[in-house]
């Protein structure tokens, strides 16, 4: 298990792996199969994918422990910077088509709205997760500073919940979902930090969760 | 089908679409390959028409109406595969493959409240109310989306006549059909079913409200309110109630099914208006679909000439 994780060829699969949506929506697009309402299409795939993203991004960690698999960390990076790749996208489809690039409306909308503000702070609170995902900012941050604000993925996922709760009319089985899902992984982190500051209450000293070359 | 001397047709008699289909099909098929294969086939499907082809029959003879707008139609592919009917699911494209086998036939409608001839009318009789017209109406969703579809009906008021409301009737209620059986997933949609909706009379009165039947030509499709539904274009998609099977004139507004989910975004008149916003969305601009960048919504959605008068004197922004 350990030498597949390690291998570089894993790593190259699921960046394929990861551009399969992408490709997909492409694919549509060519083909305009994207049904009566592409836009809607593109905007609805783009926000369930950043959502999937958040969620395996933030499942790396009690997998890893859960599973024994430290490993599992050369694909934390990544699957973070494909949620903020699809985010990007998914902003696209709003600045673009909803907004027709028009920045002063959207500043209007994203201050008006309120599923649309907590969906804007997302967005924004994962631009500069994404610019500090080298190893040269970890080293420049600190591990203990850049652990910190990364820390903040944790906001834009319950934010990307709440935008999309907010977003549908009465069926709120989809938006419950992914907040059950980031809930289980929210609270499992909760969990894990009462009972390291309990078994580790008089050396407080956290296992460094941060690994540079992930 | 039993063959029998039909004075005139009557709603189920009508050719099954996949009948005169395939004709067509027969015909264009002859001058390429040889008769004798494509007869073979072409009678396999008239002998076993497939079902749910047997639901979209056509009409004949419709009224052109002066309500038309002359913009540009969406096409049936698209009305049939968006479509907001959260009996049979919530996604978009849940109606059209979850209504396949919804049974229109036989129908009845129940029309009854404050009326001197309460009465319950077949699909047949409610064909004949009328000559049926071609009105080819903006449809505008709550959501922000719009359509042009080419309906098929008459004015309600019609009906309206028949039954002899009594001075006491200040409203009319619509109720849809509601089977859970059929409609399993509708226990999904958060909402209380059946589904009722509401017009005042004078609304109801309106030329522009339409007893639907049919679009494209033909019946309607099951995902888009078989065989009979109202539809005011004046006002957001969901004031348009589908599959009608009561119609109740009565003395207080009824309650109805999205305004009692949450009062404060769908109001009891939801007339379209694009100065007053959704309280989670804009209501000043519309993607058409097939369109891509976004339109300015109209008032009453274009139908100011029509309808405006029913509403002077009241502030629009509290009568949502």
């Amino acid at each position: 298990m350990r030498s597949l994780l390690i291998s570089k060829w894993t790593k190259v699969a699921v960046f394929l792996l990861c551009l399969v949506p992408f490709g997909e929506l492409v694919w549509r697009i060519i083909k305009s199969e994207l049904g009566a309402n592409p836009v809607e299409f593109l905007q609805h795939a783009t926000g369930d994918w950043t959502l999937r993203f958040l969620v395996f991004t933030l499942c790396i960690t009690p997998f890893r422990k859960l599973f024994k698999l430290p490993d599992l960390i050369r694909f934390r990076r990544m699957l973070g910077l494909f949620a903020f790749f699809y985010v990007c996208l998914h902003f696209l489809t709003y600045l673009g088509p909803d907004q027709s690039f028009n920045l002063s409306a959207m500043w209007k909308d994203v201050a008006k709205r309120p599923f649309i503000t907590v969906g804007f702070a997302a967005f924004v609170s994962l631009i500069p997760l994404a610019i500090t995902s080298t190893a040269g900012w970890i080293r420049r941050l600190g591990g203990k500073r850049w652990q910190l604000l990364h820390r903040s993925i944790y906001f834009a996922a319950v934010c990307g919940v709440i935008h999309y709760y907010w977003l549908v009319k009465s069926d709120v089985r989809k938006p419950l979902f992914y907040g059950a899902l980031v809930a289980i992984l929210l609270l499992w982190r909760l969990g894990s930090w009462f009972s390291q500051r309990r078994s580790q209450a008089p050396v407080r000293v956290a296992t460094p969760r941060v690994s540079v070359n992930g | 089908m039993l063959i029998r001397k039909a004075p005139e047709l009557t709603y189920a008699d009508v050719t099954p679409k996949s009948v005169y289909l395939d004709r067509r099909k027969f015909l264009q098929a002859m001058g390429i390959v040889g008769a004798t294969a494509v007869a073979g086939r072409s009678l396999f499907d008239i002998t076993f028409p497939s079902q749910t082809a047997f639901a979209a029959t056509k009409f004949t003879g419709l009224v052109k109406s002066p309500f038309s707008t002359t913009e540009k139609q969406n096409t049936l592919e698209d009305v049939t595969h968006y479509n907001n009917f959260y009996e049979f699911g919530t996604d978009k494209g849940d109606p059209a493959k979850n209504s396949k086998n919804f049974q229109t036939s036989p129908w009845t409608v129940s029309v009854e409240g404050e009326v001197k001839k309460p009465r319950k009318f077949t699909m047949d009789e409610i064909l004949k109310i009328a000559p049926l017209e071609e009105r080819v109406y903006r449809h505008r969703c709550v959501e922000a989306w719009s359509i042009v579809v080419p309906w098929i009906g008459f004015s309600f008021s019609n009906l309206i006549k028949l039954v002899e409301p009594t001075p006491k009737a200040q409203f009319v209620a619509f109720e849809s059909y509601f089977d859970p059986r059929q409609m399993p997933q509708g226990r999904y949609a958060g909402l209380d079913f059946p589904y009722v909706e509401g017009l005042r009379m004078d609304e109801a009165m309106n030329p522009l409200a339409l007893l639907c039947v049919g679009m494209y030509g033909e019946t309607l499709p099951n995902q888009d309110g078989a065989p009979v539904r109202i539809t005011l274009p004046w006002k957001y998609g969901f004031k348009s109630a589908k599959s009608l099977v009561k119609i109740k004139f009565q003395e207080k507004m009824p309650p109805t099914t999205w305004n009692r989910l949450a009062s404060n975004e769908y109001g009891f008149y939801a007339n379209v208006n694009p100065t007053v916003d959704h309280p989670r969305w804009s209501q000043a601009k519309e993607r058409r679909l097939g369109e891509i960048f976004k339109r300015p919504t109209l008032m009453f959605n274009g139908y100011a000439d029509q309808v405006a008068a029913m509403y002077s004197g009241m502030d629009l922004k509290k009568n949502y």
